[in-house]
């Protein structure tokens, strides 16, 4: 499918500086939308939540979500941003089949939010990246090809339009362009996402879910020749939607542009899509002196100019600075600077968090959210936080295990259960009959049968050798299917031979 | 806003010709196919446009702000709360035809008018209604009878909606019988511009793109009128998307004035005007942008008022442009016109720039007025409003309105405007910016027209989407949506929108000043009385100026209405006095128009319409 050529990664840094730039769009949870009283519910039957505003019927109107422009200064201030003390809403005019009005209703060169910036930690090492500009915007329909092999627009028989989102508050936080960061500049995007995640988690103005959109990131890239000091010609990479693909987006375009760059041809400023399946990006459209978006201000809002007193009362709901409270939850969990790195780098840090709250001890939640979770979730090639496994059922999982009622072994047995959707960790263990049994009188017969199976080994119980005792344990517990406490099979067997 | 290409504007802001290689790239921006002779056509006729409007890049505006909101407010917010959506089945009704389906005629004939039931003002029979001497069911029927009876001429209505009406008369005959009117004009019925949503009746904004569309909800502005129980007649022709000043930009063809047939009724909102004028509607709403309700009422000798930017909802009338629009009502009485104005004006939510703000009472003023004293009041007459390109009886009728006013006690004072040159050009950069925005939503996606490219298999929807535009946009819509493409593109932006908005900001300074020394403005309301019907049609230019007088008050967004001053000597036909207010002050226009009606009723010896010749069985 791809004819790129791509120099290794290693090669592209001899030869070359990357410089980076992020643009993240972040759906607000506001209950309602931007601009009109629609709701703003994931998933609902297509066209359900729509109204005449943000379906872009002629003659209806917007008018702004006061909770939106709140959640939009409460990201600015956790960017360490200035907030404007007047600004607008723009129009930029493109056509698109899912677009109700043909504009979308943005700002342009007057953000709410503007030069701020955000520490991010790559390895125990802070890096900062600075932020250009949040501004708010509305979310366009959703398209639909049907037809046709790729799903795509192009070969499509048709297309069906849900303006469900049609409307939805988002924020578009932009960086400036990132340079320096050398090698680990695909670690420093993704550690930008996953920490902006946090931020944004942490505030509470969005679902903050990359798997269903509800944050989006575009990822520029260029190349200059190393130590020139230069920036060269920027590609923009579209659907990059999870915090692995951030990284791998980065680190594919790096080599593609050095491939393109080493044949001496010109990068083409364009557009291009991620893919998720094949790790490559592909040519959108190119973009050219044909994109004129002629932005003017939107002459049915108006300004919006938050006083100094507002925007002070907003700050005071800020939450706790994230690297400050890193440093503090580290302290309180007890965990080494190489657990706490793990966990932040696995985005991981907000799930542990909730998963003690809920009670189970700090090692148990990190144990099962960086081990076990993180390989499914790495095999279902989705977020952590997307699998259908919560912190509440963790810390139950850690219960019931610390109550004796399962071991390790079977936890992991309830964790398949509540990913195939089965119900609560409880009713997982009831309906797969996976509680360990504790009747002496039970294990006794199956210990007995094992003895009785491998006299030999018994034999050399009886003569002291204590330690071969594992084998008749494991006999014991695959009679038993795992749901045995293996310390009291031990001791029913050493009371039995010695 | 800055561009995105700084440099490249001054480079480029000396030339005024844009040539056809640049329409084919506005028209592309635009998503309109135009053929090659369409291209010929339009390349010479924007650059005739342009050259004009080009002349205010000579006004200096280093320190001058821009305005883009005629008022200053700022912070207007909802809260964060779900209402209810529109159902499925709404939101998917009125998908795009793909044939050429009829607009509904008016109704049938239902023998001739009763009694002289039509001829009345809305304020007589609202008494009328109230003294129990007729029934709402009956004058609405009269009204219907009227438009049975003429509008085969006069062409006012492209929809009449007989059934709909009757039965709100009903409502409001059930309402009267209990002693509950919903309001002083309960069950006086009305006619409605066809550029305002009206929620199961047909709205086309006289264009074909929106043919078939039939809206879901009503503008606020209707559901005003259905909550005070004015029953809704139909809807009345208009130009195309309220671009033009003669109704001849309609696609379902001109109107004419009831006063010559021969002879346009002035634009946009011609049908409105000659629906009054004609006695089809004792009222009528209106929209004005750059004088739409005013100039027709000039030359139908109707009364006709643009309220204050803000005044009264924009939600649910289609943009022209945004900035400038205003709805505001056409009767046939200063006193009329009161009325209506409260029952559609006040704060809207749902619409981000309507005035949060309890207004003086529009009725008192009106009959204060009538009473006709004028002592203490400062009239302004603005220099730049008058002279030359104004027909010798317009003056003459407007000096003669002066001179009244003066008798009545008035105090006139001259009063220089000197951005007013400039306001003719600065409307012709934002609203053709500002409509050419607006009417990307037409793109035959989701409702009204959807047209299939001739001779193109399984054409995509960016191909159905040009042929559309183009097949279902008449020629003034495009000249006017390649001109603003063109204003608001990169590397003009500066010289063309971002220049307007700062002369903008000075006609409102001109206003300010002249409202120091004067409580109103006085002018003649159109340079002209009514010309004959496709006098002006190919020359654009020659079109725009007949809003010459007009259009400085949307700029600003103060409040302007229009008076019939009586007949002009040369040609016989209707003239019209405008009176300017400052912003929120709509009372004094009342006040001093009504002064100004008694006076010249009492010089005319009755109405102005009667003068007009009758229609009854006028055949065309």
């Amino acid at each position: 499918m791809s004819a790129d050529v791509l120099v290794p990664f290693d090669d592209v840094l001899e030869r070359f500086d990357p410089a980076l730039g992020l643009e993240v769009h972040v759906e607000l949870n506001t209950a309602s939308k931007m601009f009109c009283g629609c709701p703003t519910e994931f998933g609902a039957e297509p066209n359900t939540q729509v109204c005449p505003t943000c379906l872009g019927l002629p003659g209806a109107m917007p008018v702004v979500n006061r909770k939106a422009v709140e959640s939009a200064i409460r990201i600015g201030l956790a960017l360490n941003c200035e907030i404007a003390e007047w600004c607008r809403f723009a129009r930029k005019n493109y056509f698109y089949p899912d677009m109700p009005k043909n504009f979308q209703t943005s700002q342009y060169d007057e953000p709410i939010a503007f030069n701020g910036f955000m520490d991010v930690e790559v390895d125990g090492q802070a890096f900062r990246v600075e932020i250009e500009r949040a501004h708010m915007e509305e979310d366009t329909g959703k398209s639909l090809h049907v037809g046709g092999a790729t799903g795509r627009i192009h070969g499509a028989d048709y297309s069906l339009v849900d303006y469900n989102r049609a409307g939805i508050p988002l924020i578009e936080i932009v960086t400036r362009p990132i340079v320096g960061a050398g090698e680990k500049a695909p670690e420093i995007a993704k550690a930008y996402v996953a920490q902006l995640r946090d931020l944004i988690v942490a505030l509470g103005v969005s679902d903050a879910r990359m798997d269903q959109g509800s944050i989006r990131a575009d990822v520029n890239l260029s190349l200059s020749p190393r130590g020139a000091g230069t920036l060269g010609t920027r590609t923009e990479t579209k659907n990059v939607n999870s915090l692995r693909s951030v990284e791998r987006a980065v680190r594919y375009e790096m080599s593609r542009h050095a491939g393109v760059l080493e044949e001496g041809r010109p990068i083409l400023q364009e557009t291009r899509h991620w893919h998720e399946d094949t790790g490559i990006t592909t040519s959108g459209r190119e973009k050219s002196d044909a994109e004129d978006y002629r932005y003017f201000p939107e002459p049915d809002l108006v300004p919006v100019a938050p006083s100094r007193e507002w925007v002070e009362e907003l700050r005071g709901t800020l939450p706790e600075n994230p690297t400050q409270k890193r440093a503090r939850l580290q302290a309180e969990w007890g965990f080494s600077d190489l657990e706490m790195r793990d966990t932040v780098g696995a985005g991981a840090l907000g799930l542990v968090e909730e998963t003690i709250a809920a009670g189970a001890s700090p090692q148990a939640a990190r144990k099962w959210w960086l081990s076990d979770m993180a390989r499914r979730a790495n095999e279902a090639g989705v977020e952590l936080t997307a699998l259908a496994v919560t912190p509440l059922d963790v810390a139950r999982v850690q219960t019931l295990v610390d109550e004796g009622k399962i071991n390790d072994k079977l936890a992991r047995q309830v964790f398949d259960g509540l990913l195939a959707g089965e119900g609560t960790p409880d009713e997982i263990v009831e309906a797969r009959g996976l509680a360990i049994v504790s009747d002496d009188g039970a294990l006794g017969t199956a210990v007995d049968n094992a003895i009785a199976a491998n006299p030999d080994v018994a034999d050399k119980i009886r003569d002291g050798k204590v330690a071969a005792a594992g084998a008749l344990i494991g006999a014991v517990m695959k009679e038993m299917r795992g749901q045995a406490d293996a310390g009291r099979v031990r001791e029913l067997i050493l009371e039995k031979l010695t | 806003m800055p561009e995105d290409t700084p440099g490249s504007s001054t480079s480029r802001s000396d030339r005024v010709e844009i040539t056809r290689d640049e329409v084919a790239h506005l028209a592309n921006l635009a998503r309109i196919d135009l053929d090659d002779a369409e291209l010929d056509h339009l390349a010479p006729q924007l650059s005739v446009i342009l050259e004009s409007v080009a002349s205010i890049s000579g006004v200096a505006g280093d320190d001058v702000p821009p305005t883009s909101h005629a008022l200053p407010m700022t912070n207007v917010f909802r809260e964060d709360v779900v209402r209810p959506c529109l159902t499925a089945e709404q939101a998917l009704s009125g998908a795009p035809a793909q044939g050429a389906a009829a607009v509904r005629g008016p109704a049938d004939p239902r023998g001739r008018a009763v009694s002289g039931l039509t001829r009345r003002t809305a304020a007589e029979l609202a008494d009328a209604l109230a003294a129990g001497e007729t029934t709402s069911v009956e004058l609405t029927r009269a009204h219907l009878d009227r438009i049975a009876e003429v509008d085969g001429a006069v062409h006012a209505f492209l929809h009449v909606d007989a059934e709909g009406a009757l039965a709100q008369a009903a409502a409001a005959d059930e309402r009267r019988a209990a002693g509950s009117p919903a309001s002083a004009l309960d069950g006086v019925p009305i006619a409605v511009k066809d550029v305002l949503a009206t929620q199961g009746l047909p709205t086309t904004c006289g264009s074909k793109i929106l043919e078939g569309w039939i809206p879901p909800y009503d503008a606020t502005v209707v559901a005003r009128l259905k909550q005070a129980g004015l029953p809704i007649l139909g809807k009345t022709n208009m130009d195309e998307f309220a671009m033009g000043s003669s109704t001849e930009h309609s696609a379902y063809g001109p109107t004419h004035n009831p006063w010559d047939l021969d002879r346009i009724p002035g634009g946009s909102g011609g049908g409105s005007a000659a629906a009054v004028a004609a006695f089809e509607a004792p009222l009528a709403i209106g929209t004005d942008t750059g004088g739409s309700i005013r100039q027709p009422g000039a030359v139908t000798g109707t009364v006709g008022v643009k309220p204050t930017y803000g005044g009264v909802s924009r939600y649910g009338l289609v943009a022209l442009a945004n900035s400038l629009d205003q709805a505001g009502p056409v009767t046939r009485t200063v006193l009329d016109s009161a009325l209506l104005h409260e029952v559609i004006g006040g704060h809207d939510p749902l619409d981000s720039t309507s005035i949060d703000q309890p207004l003086a009472s529009l009725v008192d003023a009106a009959r204060r007025g009538a009473a006709g004293d004028l002592t203490g009041v400062r009239i302004g007459v603005v220099t730049e409003l008058g002279g030359e390109g104004y027909q010798a009886g317009v003056l003459a009728r407007f000096q003669e309105s002066v001179d009244l006013m003066v008798k009545a006690g008035a105090e006139v004072v001259e009063v220089s405007c000197p951005s007013f040159v400039h306001a003719l050009a600065t409307y012709y950069l934002i609203l053709p910016a500002e409509a050419s925005s607006n009417l990307a939503k037409f793109d035959a996606m989701r409702y009204g027209m959807r047209v299939l490219p001739e001779g193109v298999e399984n054409p995509s929807a960016e191909e159905v989407m040009r042929a559309t535009r183009d097949a279902g946009f008449g020629d003034e819509v495009k000249r006017r949506i390649i001109l603003g493409t063109y204003a608001l593109s990169s590397g003009y932006y500066d010289a063309y929108y971002g220049q307007a908005q700062k002369v903008r900001t000075l006609i409102s300074r001109d206003f300010a000043a002249a409202f120091e020394r004067a409580d109103v403005l006085v002018s003649p309301t159109a340079p002209t009385t009514a010309f004959k019907l496709g006098e002006k049609l190919d020359d654009p230019m020659a079109m725009y100026l007949n809003d010459l007088a007009t259009i400085p008050a949307n700029l600003a967004g103060v409040p302007g209405i229009s008076v019939p001053s009586g007949l002009a000597d040369e040609d016989g036909l209707p003239a019209g006095v405008q009176i300017l207010a400052p912003a929120l002050a709509d009372d004094r226009l009342y006040r001093v128009g009504a002064a100004l009606e008694a006076a010249l009723l009492e010089q005319w010896g009755g109405p102005l319409l009667d003068k007009a010749p009758a229609l009854e069985g006028a055949a065309r």
